[in-house]
C-alpha cells in the first residue's frame, strides 16, 4: 500500500534520514521503534508528506505522493494521522472536530457526518462528550478523540506518531486499547512509539531505526527474543531492562 | 463654564460623531481585510511577496499619519482617483473617501501585525492536524486557524480600533466635517475655546468606551471553549 524507495530528508546540514526503502502491505501493522533522534517521526511524517523528503520516491496506492502533480490533499484524505500532542481543535466542540473534514472534503451532509462521529465515539466510549470542547477533556480522552476525528474520513491507512507519549502513564492503556481494536479490524497502521509491550503484541513487523537509518526489519517476536544487529540489541537491552 | 451653546449646536455635534462613526466603520472593515491580507502574504513563502508585505509595513509604521494623509489626498487625483462629487451626509465625499483610504492604509499595516502575531501563536500541530486530513492551506487557514488566531488578538484588536476612532480626528485638517472638524466651527462660531473641547472629548470617550465593552462582551463569548 505504501512503498519507500531510497528516501532521504535533510534539515539544512543534519541529514535525518538515509536510504529509506520500506513497505506497507494492506492490513498490515508496522512499528516503527529506536531511540529518540533516530529519525522514526521524520519518516512517518514523510509519509503523508508533512515533511517533504528531498529525493527518493514514496507512493501510495501506486501513486506518487512526491509527484507534485498529484493532489496530496486528495491522497491524505486516505490517510489518517495521529499526533503525539493530539492537536484536537480547540475552538470545535468533539463532535465539530470529528466531522468537519467528512463534510467540507466529502461533501457529507451535517446529519449523516454527525451519525458517523456518534458511531465512532460509541466505539471509543465517548458519546457523551460529543458536545463537550477539547480542554475540558482528558489526554486518554482527547487521543482517543483525535483517532475517531482520523477515522471520520474513513482512511486506508492510519499513521501515529508516538501517540501515547504526551499522556500520564494511566491513560495509556486506554488509548492502546482503541488502537488495538482498530488494528484487529484489519487496519493498515504505522505507529511509531516506545511502547514495546503494545509493540510485541499488536505488531505484524517492527522497524528498528538508528541515527536515520533503517537497522532491522523483523517480526516482533524475532526482534524482541533475538535481535540480529548488535544496535538492536544494545537499545532493546536498554527499554527492555527498564520495563 | 457655560455649556449655553448646546441649545444651538447640540445637533451640530452629533452630525459630526456621525461622520467619525462612519470614516471608523468603513476604516476598520477596510484596515482588517487589507491586514488579514498582508499578514498573509507575509507568512507567504513568496520572498518577493513578504519582501513587498513587510516594506509596506515598515513604511507606513515609520512615516507619520498625517503625513500618509496628505499624500492619499493629494496623491489620489494625481494619479487619476477621483471620487464623484456626490453629496454624501453633508461632507464632501472625494473628501471623506480620501480620509477613509488614508487611514484604511494605515490601520491594515497595523493590524497585519497583529494578525501576523495571532496567526504565530496558534500551534503549529494545529495546521498540521488540518492538513492531514486533507483540508487544503487555505480552508486551514479559514476554518482552524483564524478562527483561533482571532481569539488570541481580540483585546489587541480592540486597541486598535479605538486607536482608530481617536486618530480619525487628524481628517478635520483636509475639511471633513467629522466630531473634531465641527468642534472647532463650534469653538469659532462661539468665542468659546475651550467648553466645545469637552463635549467632543466626552464625545469621543462614549464611542471609544462603548467598542471597548463590546470587544470584551465578544471576548466572553468566545471564551466558552476555555
Amino acid at each position: 500500500m505504501i512503498n519507500v524507495n531510497d528516501m532521504n530528508k535533510s534539515f539544512g546540514e543534519l541529514h535525518v534520514l538515509k536510504d529509506i526503502n520500506m513497505n506497507i502491505t494492506k492490513g498490515e501493522v508496522v512499528v516503527i521503534i529506536g531511540p529518540s533522534g533516530s529519525g522514526k517521526s521524520t519518516l512517518l511524517r514523510c509519509l503523508n508528506l508533512l515533511e517533504v523528503p528531498c529525493d527518493g520516491k514514496i507512493t501510495f496506492q501506486g501513486i506518487d505522493i512526491t509527484d507534485e502533480k498529484n493532489d496530496i490533499n486528495k491522497l491524505r484524505q486516505n490517510m489518517g494521522m495521529v499526533f503525539q500532542q493530539f492537536n484536537l481543535f480547540p475552538h470545535k466542540t468533539v463532535l465539530e472536530n470529528i466531522t468537519l473534514a467528512p463534510m467540507k472534503l466529502k461533501k457529507i451532509n451535517k446529519e449523516k457526518a454527525e451519525k458517523i462521529a456518534m458511531d465512532l465515539l460509541k466505539q471509543i466510549g465517548l458519546e457523551d462528550k460529543h458536545f463537550t470542547y477539547p480542554n475540558q477533556l482528558s489526554g486518554g480522552q482527547k487521543q482517543r478523540i483525535a483517532i475517531a476525528r482520523a477515522l471520520a474520513m474513513s482512511p486506508d491507512v492510519m499513521l501515529f506518531d508516538e501517540p501515547t507519549s504526551a499522556l500520564d502513564p494511566e491513560m495509556v492503556g486506554e488509548v492502546l486499547q482503541v488502537m488495538k481494536q482498530l488494528a484487529s479490524d484489519g487496519m493498515t497502521m504505522a505507529i511509531v512509539t516506545h511502547e514495546m509491550g503494545f509493540a510485541k503484541e499488536v505488531a505484524d513487523r517492527v522497524v528498528f531505526m538508528d541515527e536515520g537509518s533503517i537497522v532491522e526489519v523483523a517480526e516482533p517476536k524475532k526482534i524482541f527474543s533475538n535481535p540480529e544487529n548488535p544496535r538492536t540489541k544494545n537499545f532493546l537491552g536498554k527499554v527492555l531492562s527498564v520495563s | 463654564m457655560d455649556f449655553n451653546f448646546l441649545n444651538d449646536y447640540f445637533m451640530f455635534f452629533i452630525h459630526g460623531a456621525k461622520i467619525t462613526l462612519l470614516l471608523s466603520i468603513f476604516t476598520i472593515f477596510l484596515g482588517v481585510l487589507m491586514g488579514i491580507v498582508l499578514a498573509l502574504l507575509r507568512l507567504s513563502n513568496n520572498v518577493v511577496l513578504k519582501s513587498i508585505s513587510a516594506a509596506y509595513i515598515e513604511f507606513i509604521r515609520g512615516t507619520p499619519l498625517l503625513v500618509q494623509l496628505y499624500i492619499v489626498y493629494y496623491g489620489l487625483p494625481l494619479i487619476g482617483i477621483e471620487f464623484p462629487d456626490i453629496d454624501a451626509l453633508g461632507s464632501s465625499f472625494p473628501d471623506l473617501m480620501s480620509g477613509v483610504v488614508a487611514l484604511s492604509l494605515n490601520s491594515g499595516a497595523y493590524v497585519s501585525e497583529i494578525i501576523r502575531a495571532g496567526i504565530q501563536a496558534v500551534e503549529k500541530g494545529q495546521m498540521e492536524a488540518s492538513r492531514s486530513l486533507g483540508l487544503t492551506y487555505g480552508m486551514s487557514m479559514y476554518y482552524i486557524i483564524l478562527p483561533q488566531a482571532f481569539k488570541n488578538i481580540l483585546p489587541a484588536l480592540g486597541n486598535e480600533f479605538i486607536t482608530i476612532i481617536k486618530e480619525s480626528a487628524i481628517v478635520s485638517i483636509i475639511g471633513i466635517h467629522d466630531l473634531m472638524y465641527n468642534t472647532d466651527i463650534v469653538r469659532g462660531n462661539t468665542y468659546k475655546p475651550f467648553e466645545p473641547l469637552i463635549i467632543a472629548a466626552i464625545m469621543y470617550f462614549i464611542m471609544t468606551f462603548t467598542l471597548s465593552r463590546l470587544v470584551g462582551f465578544v471576548e466572553g463569548r468566545l471564551k466558552v471553549s476555555d
